[in-house]
């Protein structure tokens, strides 16, 4: 490639899906940039944890600890996802001792180790990648739950230009009044209620000063993928995501905005796209 | 168990900003009433911070999760206490939340358990107005503020509170408390229109009392619970999803509860509201309601090393009425509940000295939405 861009990827919850974590994978290739990082959540809800798992240490991918990772690496007893329904609470707890029986202790011990928080400089702004917030780790970071003000708080306390988070599995990006950038990742592992099976990465892209976010959308086949949740006896609900592209449970905690965008897509579904 | 990236934020941040240089609570202009806690009675507190009549000599062993708190180990310290008795003082360690009292304490309804003692003919905090409440807005975004609770009373009785929730929303998430009675179908679909617009998430909070029509009017009086049943059907119908606040009564299970609560909102054909619990406090006209005096329990029974400051929402949140700023919105009637007249001179440490205090510690809870 003679790209004179500077361009990284950013993914977030992988979420045990091997097909969506080889599918990004390839397509951040294809697409010819060259560095990836992974903003944590390696396990849950999908089939695969422990592929996953070995999937990034072979690629070599640098990611940050979800707090899915945290959970699983120091065998606490659920997954710490911060869902306040008591239906979330539950399937979060089936996919929780799923992947917890799942991992080798390799890498759990991987997991476990995983830093919290990770920088790098990019085109001369400091990035910070982190999974919830720089300040917790299971913190959601919705766009239309955060005031501009405590986005700017966020960046002016952990001194970073550009700061990137996963957590709430919707990907979203803002440029701050400063001149500072949020951008969420969202997650891989699963479609982003938004009708679309697949997966959706982000690309930080820099030329001449000029900064910009944007979002890949990665499509795979999601039939051997819901064959395997099948084999491993996961949730039927979960299934029904992953083929449809709609979320069918653990979304207690988003906000009405981003909930009715997606309700008002699905009655409307020429609107998805 | 704490977390590494959570114990980092304990700390004040460096330097100037909001919560920078907080003076001690001795030094306080209205410090609370050390009477109100040398008259308390202690409790024990538990691993899962529940509340018991006696110390807890050890839990049975379990998976540590970040809420662990240290169980009680015997009597408690008898070291010598501060001016307040030894309870612990919750610094503020960010402002998260901001909770607008738009309404005072006027409301349509004069509910039995009413911790502010809101009704119809009950002024004591007076409403405020659009512009001072964008001043308040504008005091709270400086010190980056995340999103705003307007409440009262009944916020929808404040005839400006339209353009105060349009003025709010344009710079951050705004979430409305509401007895839900006061929906008419122009309201309903302003809020509709206004909900896919914003920018920011516009949340609706609707109080229920009982899951059951005459539980809930026994609090709230007769043809309560039809009135806000059909504002929660209009708000559905519109595609709103509300979030449905149950009060919780003291030893109330519950998944109990919980299920009691969905299959009463479905009776009434509402599939979509989200549901959050809610503790009584005994406070305002709920101790009418008690009848028989009771004493005020004290956090004076508590380790130090027991105490978590990420577990109260004081550590993150303040509370403005027309009178001032106020630690949170459930003590702006008691002594030294106000802390100034600006979030900057409410950015001090808070003595933990009420009943209320004790019921925020023990249930764990938050009137912030998650």
């Amino acid at each position: 490639m003679t790209d004179a861009r500077e361009r990284v990827a950013l993914f977030g919850g992988v979420y045990a899906n091997l097909d969506a974590l080889t599918a990004v994978l390839d397509d951040i290739g294809a697409r010819g940039i060259p560095r990836a990082w992974c903003l944590g959540d390696v396990g849950g809800f999908g089939p695969d944890p422990e592929e996953c798992a070995t999937q990034l240490r072979e690629c070599r991918v640098p990611t940050v600890q979800g707090n899915y990772d945290h959970s699983i690496g120091h065998r606490l007893a659920d997954c710490d996802c911060g869902y306040t329904d008591a239906d979330d609470r539950h399937f979060a707890q089936a996919s929780y001792e799923f992947t917890d029986a799942q991992v080798s202790e390799a890498s759990r011990e991987w997991l476990r180790a995983l830093p919290v928080e990770l920088h790098f400089m990019f085109a001369g702004r400091r990035v910070l990648l982190c999974h919830g917030s720089p300040r917790r780790q299971n913190e959601f970071l919705w766009d239309s739950g955060c005031s501009d003000a405590f986005l700017e708080r966020l960046c002016d306390r952990a001194e970073t230009d550009v700061l990137a988070c996963s957590h709430t599995g919707l990907h979203w990006r803002r440029a701050l009044p400063s001149g500072r950038h949020v951008v969420n990742a969202g997650a891989i592992g699963r479609p982003a209620h938004d009708g679309r099976p697949g997966a959706w990465y982000a690309e930080l892209c820099a030329e001449r000063g000029a900064f910009d976010a944007t979002f890949h959308h990665v499509a795979y086949d999601p039939e051997p993928l819901a064959q395997r949740m099948r084999a491993a006896e996961l949730p039927a609900e979960f299934i029904e995501t992953v083929r449809t592209g709609w979320w069918t449970t653990c979304f207690g905690n988003m906000p009405v905005r981003e909930r009715l965008r997606a309700d008002d897509a699905r009655r409307t579904p020429s609107a998805v796209r | 168990m704490p977390h590494e990236m959570t114990r980092q934020n304990l700390s004040p941040a460096p330097g100037a900003g909001f919560g920078a240089g907080l003076t001690n609570a001795a030094d306080a202009p209205e410090p609370p009433s050390p009477g109100t806690a040398s008259g308390a009675v202690p409790v024990a507190f538990t691993a899962s911070g529940a509340t018991s009549p006696v110390p807890v000599a050890g839990q049975p062993a379990r998976a540590v999760t970040r809420a662990a708190i240290a169980p009680v180990q015997g009597p408690r310290p008898s070291g010598p206490a501060d001016s307040y008795g030894g309870v612990p003082s919750q610094p503020l360690l960010e402002l998260d939340a901001l909770w607008i009292q738009v309404a005072g304490t006027l409301c349509n309804l004069a509910c039995t358990h009413c911790f502010v003692s809101c009704g119809p003919d009950q002024e004591r905090h007076a409403m405020m107005s659009r512009s001072e409440v964008a001043h308040r807005v504008a005091e709270a975004l400086a010190v980056g503020v995340r999103e705003f609770y307007l409440t009262g009373g009944e916020p929808f009785l404040n005839p400006e509170l339209e353009a105060i929730v349009e003025d709010t929303l344009a710079l951050a998430p705004v979430t409305v408390l509401t007895n839900g009675t006061l929906f008419t179908e122009r309201r309903v679909l302003w809020l509709a229109a206004l909900t896919r617009t914003a920018r920011h998430s516009l949340e609706l909070r609707v109080s229920l009392d009982a899951p059951d029509q005459a539980g809930h009017d026994a609090f709230r009086g007769p043809g309560t619970w039809a009135r806000t049943m059909a504002g929660l059907r209009a708000l559905e119908a519109e595609g709103l999803a509300p979030i449905v606040t149950f009060t919780r009564a003291p030893g109330a299970d519950e998944a109990t509860l919980v299920a009691a609560a969905v299959a009463a909102l479905r009776a009434e054909g509402l599939t979509g509201a989200r549901l959050k619990l809610l503790p009584m406090f005994a406070l305002g006209r709920e101790l009418t309601r008690l009848g028989e005096p009771r004493e005020p329990r004290s956090l004076s029974g508590l380790p130090a090393d027991a105490f978590d400051p990420e577990r109260l929402q004081c550590g993150r949140s303040r509370a403005v009425t027309s009178q001032g700023v106020y630690v949170c919105p459930l003590l702006v009637d008691e002594p030294g509940g106000r802390m100034g007249d600006t979030l900057a001179q409410a950015s001090r440490p808070f003595a933990l000295v009420h009943d209320a205090c004790v019921t925020c510690w023990a249930t764990g809870m938050s009137c912030a939405n998650d």
